[in-house]
């Protein structure tokens, strides 16, 4: 296993999806199954070996870099290709290649419209490079390439594959569809970030002379990056990776792109895409400007208990199931980030689990109401009811999701939510206690909204009598593809809820180092 | 005798031509005025030559460049004049505007 | 992932270093996570493939409970017999930053004592089930719930540090929405499901937060290292003490329905009865009196003013929740206020320092409370309604639910010889010697409003006419069987603490890792004031309910009325509290604040970035059309035409007359000769 350990594991893991889709466009448009088997076989490919990572993963030095490599890469810019992963990539890889292979798996039998599989899977092949690619990158422009690479994928499915609803835009004088306002500004707003956060990129690289997030970070932890020239790098950074998170008030795409993504795009973007911010942060906003990281973290939890507050009430207001469940996205990735604003292992640790917590549990979500959607037509839950009655197994997930959703203990959306606010209590030293603590208590105040809107929405959906309108109509209840996209979510769910160490166990070890190095 | 009345004889004789040249309408007197001029120029190229005569007589050796050249372009324009005399049955210059935009 | 699971366990006197009074239980107390796993197993078990058993999965859900309480019963004894067991096992499940997560379970007399009343209590509800959810429209999922609920409150009694309280607590929460909203199909049932979530939830900040600052400051979620620390007097603890000692008890008084967050229990009622028999006995509302009681040296030694605020929730509960029960039509209404006034008793002893006293009623609470739901829901299984005015002269129909009830009755009035009689009157003994003279006679008063609504419930009940439709017949044996278990409990359990003769509980509950004096001493003889005044006012009450409402009366509600003139709207009304909380606070954030919300994500948040939008395409069209359309392009195109222009008016030059030409040539070299000689001169 020599090979493995000396990055080509972690370069196969990423680029097999990608030579998965090259290979894809060989198929015959006709020949679903040939596509749907190869795209599937990629993608195992790639989950089995970041499974191989997860094993000969050295749990007794997560905090460094494993598996990695450095190979030159483009010489005049002075950029390498530099992999590797810790204790906090590790269990973020394995996340995203996992939810890759399930949504190939319920992708089986529910091709959104226009059907056209084949261009489907292929993108979803290329998300799985970019995705799993940021997860791995220690290099500022492999990470930016990569973190770049999702959004066109995630463009066309959502322009492509969308809701064609025609809707009307405060603003706007004409209608627009839903598909095309949603993808255009998906793409914008993660755009405009991503501009400022190549400009903070160039100036590290300018003033520290290396694109090499370790090295970089080693000059980070030594005070090379100081006033003015620091602080504003940090904001820029900020920027870019506050647009993908997102936080309050740059969260305004996610609604519109959950909304009118097909079911698998839906469930990427909330699985794996809004990790890429707060990974972001993680990984190279915090290690390499710690001062910085220091003067903003109180503004980033006030904007991050914002978000949780006002994504819980926006959700009691929605109509639209599935902006529902985008919103609580708001205000859980609101949780993440007041984690990681408290600088203090506690508090990132929290915000790591709370990552892969979230993606488990809301791409569940989504998968359950794109499901719903496919059988009811609608989305609006003013027209569902009684929907336990009608398929008690879908019903009974999307209950158990729910529940898990609202931070349910024993659960895994739990451990991220309550150490959260641990962290908060007892930010980094230096940090306005008063600032934090409040965070925390209002932070607090939003689990019970969070419990409010989720428990309403069960009400709404899932119990009471049918509507008349589906009276005579067929339902058919979970269908074997569903089944088999969905029961790893689910044990995985009570899977970390119960062992959180699962996650904690290599992600805690790293996060120590890394405050380690970068505070004391 | 001096050379500015070279240069008058040369001059009357190139206004002779170009009176020729402009008034005339058959094509053969304005041949004919053409002709006139280059002889005009001759005699200025013989006279300079002979009042500022050089190692190399030029000025002569020019005049008889001018000869021969003009003895063809008389050729030429001749024989363009006949064909035209013989498609149109005029060699009159102001009914011949087919080179015109 | 692949990291070794190690136990830990240890005899936690032991390793405090102090004197080794008790033993560490041996395999017995090592073993008792099957006390918490096997609830959670059968749950997973039914879940998967209780559909397809034979008597939808009540086997399996019978079987786990009656193991618990198997197991917690042979713990029991191992207390009374032995020295006392003192053990703490756990298993790390993960780290954040410096704080080792367990699972972990203390075996302690506290939570034996918890581990039989549930185990015993649940195993008697669970099989009075069996009969009562006999053609239940979804019999799996209700066993589901039911063993879920033993579980988690195992979990939490069993919990050896906060956060595993937490999760226990949490679990309690989310199984009483579950069962509460069995049948969901009524929007009733599933909105007191979702209130009695949200109102728990709410109280629960309190405690997330308490717990959060108890851990931080300790170091530790461990119970027993913080209790080290409150004997050891740890200042740092102290300086907190009294900010974590209020939050905790915030969330007790939401799982214990303590005034102002009690509005939860009543609603409660929508659940299948054995439910509501289960949760008001044995689970979730003792809940907050275990963990007070968990708690309790905390408060005691750091934090004595928080017992006060203790001391008068309880007091305001107690008296507002039994005035509220007299004028219930809804059988299981009575009962549900009678166990928010009980609970109130309990919280208040504690209040007043009383630890073993509150922790006495809530064991003899859990027997006769239990059988008196059970009894409800036994008289409503046969005349198919909850109300009293559809009921009446029962006992003879249905001659054993009366008899038990009557007995459950009894000791809740707290006459002599039932439970309820030595466990109240140690509480009103312990409000008068810790010189509490207004809570010592709101606790008197309360005790004869207690047996005057009892009464009126047996009256209404099993006396005078049927008003009801139908035959009534007594219910199967496998519903009253358990009603005569518990019974039975609840006529011996008293006997377990009588003052100055037996001291067994005292035993039990005393037998923890602190030093004993925070728990308080055994009463060694009785309070005779107390005593007589408590007996007087249950006596009291009884006559005066019997001369009210024995005699037969086909408008009772119209007799409420009158008989309690002043306080009846308010009452009828729940004192307007519930009223208060859906439009002072449910309503507005549900309504205007969250349309609000929506309204600025809309109209402001995606206002300001559709016009961003707008104006960088307007500005884009100024540039395309406005600039480069007919700036720079119409400079080129205007270059072309002119150029095309200029050559169309130059053309007619061109006349092809060569003399024209001729003409021009030398005008132009005339133009040059005069350019010359100006030049030259």
């Amino acid at each position: 296993m020599e090979w493995f350990d000396n990055g080509w594991g972690l370069s196969l893991v990423v680029f097999t999806p990608l030579v998965g889709a090259l290979a894809l466009l060989a198929v015959p448009k006709k020949d679903e199954e040939t596509a749907k088997l190869l795209a599937l076989l990629a993608s195992l490919v790639s989950l089995s070996l970041a499974v191989v990572a997860a094993f000969r993963f050295d749990f007794g030095d997560a905090g460094a870099l494993q598996f990695g490599t450095k190979l030159s890469w483009i010489p005049a810019i002075g950029s390498d290709y530099e992999i590797g992963i810790d204790g906090i990539s590790l269990p973020l890889l394995v996340l995203s290649a996992a939810i890759v292979v399930l949504s190939i798996v319920y992708s089986w039998d529910h091709w959104p419209e226009p059907h056209n599989p084949k261009g489907f899977l292929i993108l979803i092949l290329f998300l799985a490079t970019g995705m799993a690619g940021t997860f791995v990158a220690q290099d500022l422009v492999l990470f930016f390439i990569f973190f770049e690479l999702v959004l066109l994928p995630m463009y066309f499915m959502i322009g492509i594959w969308g809701d064609k609803t025609k809707i009307k835009l405060p603003g706007f004088s004409r209608e627009v569809e839903t598909r095309l306002y949603a993808s255009i500004k998906f793409f914008l707003f993660t755009l405009f970030g991503s501009a400022f956060m190549l400009l903070g990129f160039l100036a590290l690289s300018f003033r520290g002379g290396s694109f090499s997030i370790p090295e970089l970070a080693q000059m980070g932890a030594d005070g090379q990056f100081t006033g003015t020239f620091a602080f504003l790098v940090f904001g820029a950074l900020f920027l870019g990776f506050a647009v993908k998170v997102p936080m309050w008030p740059l969260h305004t795409w996610l609604p519109d792109a959950h909304t009118a993504a097909p079911t698998v795009g839906s469930v990427l973007l909330a699985a794996i895409l809004l990790k890429l911010g707060s990974y972001g942060f993680i990984r190279i906003a915090i290690p390499i400007l710690p001062e910085e990281a220091k003067s903003w973290a109180p503004a980033i939890a006030i904007l991050a208990v914002i978000a949780i507050i006002y994504g819980s009430l926006a959700c009691l207001a929605q109509t639209d199931m599935k902006r529902l469940i985008a919103f609580s996205s708001v205000g859980h990735m609101g949780f993440v980030m007041l984690g990681i604003a408290t600088l203090t292992p506690v508090g990132i640790t929290a915000a790591v689990i709370g990552m892969v917590a979230h993606g488990v549990i809301t791409g569940m979500l989504f998968f359950l109401a794109g499901s719903m959607q496919h059988r009811y037509h609608t989305r609006e839950m003013a027209r569902l009811g009684g929907n336990l009655k009608l398929m008690p197994i879908l019903g009974g997930f999307l209950g158990f999701t729910a529940m898990a959703s609202l931070g349910l203990p024993g659960l895994a959306g739990f451990w991220g939510e309550f150490m959260a606010l641990l962290g908060s209590y007892q930010p980094l030293e230096g940090l306005s206690l008063g600032v934090f603590r409040t965070a925390m208590v209002v932070g607090a105040i939003g689990t019970v909204l969070t419990a409010g809107y989720l428990l309403w929405m069960l009400q709404k959906v899932n119990l009471g009598e049918p509507k008349e309108e589906w009276a005579g109509h067929e339902f058919h209840d979970v269908d074997r593809y569903e089944f088999a996209a969905w029961v790893p979510m689910l044990v995985s769910i009570v899977a970390i809820g119960v062992y959180p160490k699962i996650v904690t166990g290599a992600a805690n070890d790293a996060v120590q180092v890394l405050m380690d190095k970068a505070f004391f | 005798m001096t050379l500015a009345q070279f240069l008058v004889l040369s001059a009357a004789l190139f206004s002779i031509g170009i009176y020729g040249v402009l008034i005339r309408r058959n094509a053969v007197l304005v041949l004919l005025s053409v002709e006139l001029m280059l002889a005009a120029v001759n005699i200025n190229f013989v006279a300079f030559g002979r009042y500022f005569a050089d190692s190399t007589a030029g000025g002569q050796v020019f005049a008889l460049f001018v000869v021969t050249v003009a003895a063809a372009e008389v050729g030429i324009g001749l024989a363009i004049v006949l064909l035209i005399f013989r498609n149109r049955a005029s060699a009159n210059i102001d009914e011949l505007d087919v080179l015109k935009w | 992932m692949v990291t070794a699971v190690l136990i830990r366990g240890t005899s936690v006197l032991a390793a405090a270093g102090e004197e080794a009074a008790h033993s560490d239980g041996g395999v017995l107390a090592s073993g008792a996570w099957l006390i918490v796993l096997v609830p959670f197993l059968a749950t997973l078990a039914i879940t998967l493939f209780g559909k397809r058993l034979p008597r939808h999965g009540a086997e399996l859900a019978v079987g786990a409970v009656a193991f618990v309480g198997l197991y917690g019963t042979v713990l029991l004894l191992a207390t009374w017999f032995g020295d006392g067991i003192v053990y703490e096992g756990g298993v790390t499940i993960g780290e954040f930053g410096g704080f080792e997560i367990e699972w972990a379970w203390v075996v302690d007399g506290l939570s034996i004592m918890m581990f039989f009343v549930v185990g015993v209590v649940s195993t008697a509800c669970f099989v009075y089930a069996v009969g009562y959810m006999e053609g239940d429209v979804r019999p799996t999922a209700f066993f589901a719930s039911f063993t879920l609920f033993a579980g988690a409150m195992l979990m939490l009694v069993s919990a050896a540090n906060l956060i595993q309280l937490l999760i226990g607590w949490e679990l309690v929460g989310v199984s009483s929405y579950l069962l509460i909203g069995h049948y969901w199909e009524q929007k009733e049932n599933s909105s007191a499901g979702m209130k009695a979530f949200i109102v728990n939830k709410i109280a629960d900040v309190g405690l997330v937060i308490g717990i959060i600052i108890a851990g931080i400051t300790v170091g530790t979620f461990t119970i027993s290292t913080i209790m080290e620390k409150v004997v050891a007097s740890d200042a740092a603890l102290d300086d907190v003490a009294v900010v974590i000692a209020v939050l905790l008890f915030i969330g007790a008084m939401g799982k214990s329905a303590q005034f102002p967050f009690h509005v939860w229990l009543p609603d409660a009622m929508a659940g299948p009865t054995p439910v509501s028999a289960l949760m008001h006995a044995a689970t979730m509302v003792t809940a907050g009196v275990y963990l007070t009681a968990r708690m309790f040296p905390l408060f005691e030694e750091m934090a004595h003013e928080v017992l006060t605020l203790v001391l008068i929730i309880g007091t305001i509960t107690l008296v507002i929740a039994g005035l509220l029960a007299i004028v219930q039509d809804d059988i299981k209404r009575v009962l549900a206020y009678s166990t928010l006034s009980q609970l109130g008793y309990m919280v208040a002893a504690l209040g007043a320092g009383a630890y073993t006293a509150g922790l006495f009623h809530l064991f003899t609470h859990a027997f006769f409370k239990s059988l008196l739901f059970l009894g409800a829901g036994s008289v409503i299984h046969a005349v198919h309604s909850n109300n009293m005015s559809d009921m009446g002269g029962l006992k003879d129909d249905m001659k054993w639910t009366y008899r038990t009830f009557l007995i459950g009755s009894l000791a809740l009035a707290g006459i002599p010889l039932f439970a309820g009689f030595f466990s109240k009157d140690e509480i009103l003994a312990a409000f008068n010697e810790g010189g509490y003279p207004v809570v010592f006679l709101l606790g008197v008063a309360t005790a004869f409003i207690t047996a005057l609504y009892m009464t009126r419930a047996v009256a209404l009940t099993f006396f005078g006419k049927y008003k009801g439709d139908g035959h009534p017949h007594e219910s199967p044996a496998v519903m009253v069987y358990p009603m005569l278990g518990l019974a039975g409990g609840a006529v011996l359990a008293g006997f377990l603490n009588v003052p100055g003769i037996t001291e067994a509980f005292y035993k039990l509950v005393s037998t923890r890792v602190v030093s004993s004096e925070l728990l308080g001493e055994h009463a060694t003889s009785f309070d005779f004031l107390a005593l007589g005044l408590g007996l007087t006012a249950g006596v009291l009450g009884i006559v005066v309910g019997y001369r009210l409402y024995m005699e037969d009366a086909a408008t009772q509600r119209e007799r409420d009325r009158l008989r309690i003139p002043v306080l009846w709207p308010v009452l009828e009304n729940k004192y307007y509290i519930d009223d208060l909380y859906m439009n002072g606070i449910v309503n507005p954030i549900k309504g205007p604040i969250a349309r609000f919300v929506n309204w600025t994500n809309s109209y402001i948040i995606d206002f300001i970035v559709n016009v961003v939008g707008a104006f960088t395409r307007g500005l884009g069209r100024f540039v395309y059309s406005g600039l480069d359309q007919r700036g720079i392009d119409l400079a080129i195109n205007e270059a072309g035409a002119g150029t095309g222009f200029l050559g169309s008016r130059l053309r007619y030059i061109q006349t092809g007359k060569v003399q024209q030409y001729a003409a021009a040539l030398f005008g132009g070299a005339i133009v040059l000769v005069i350019g010359f000689w100006i030049s030259i001169t």
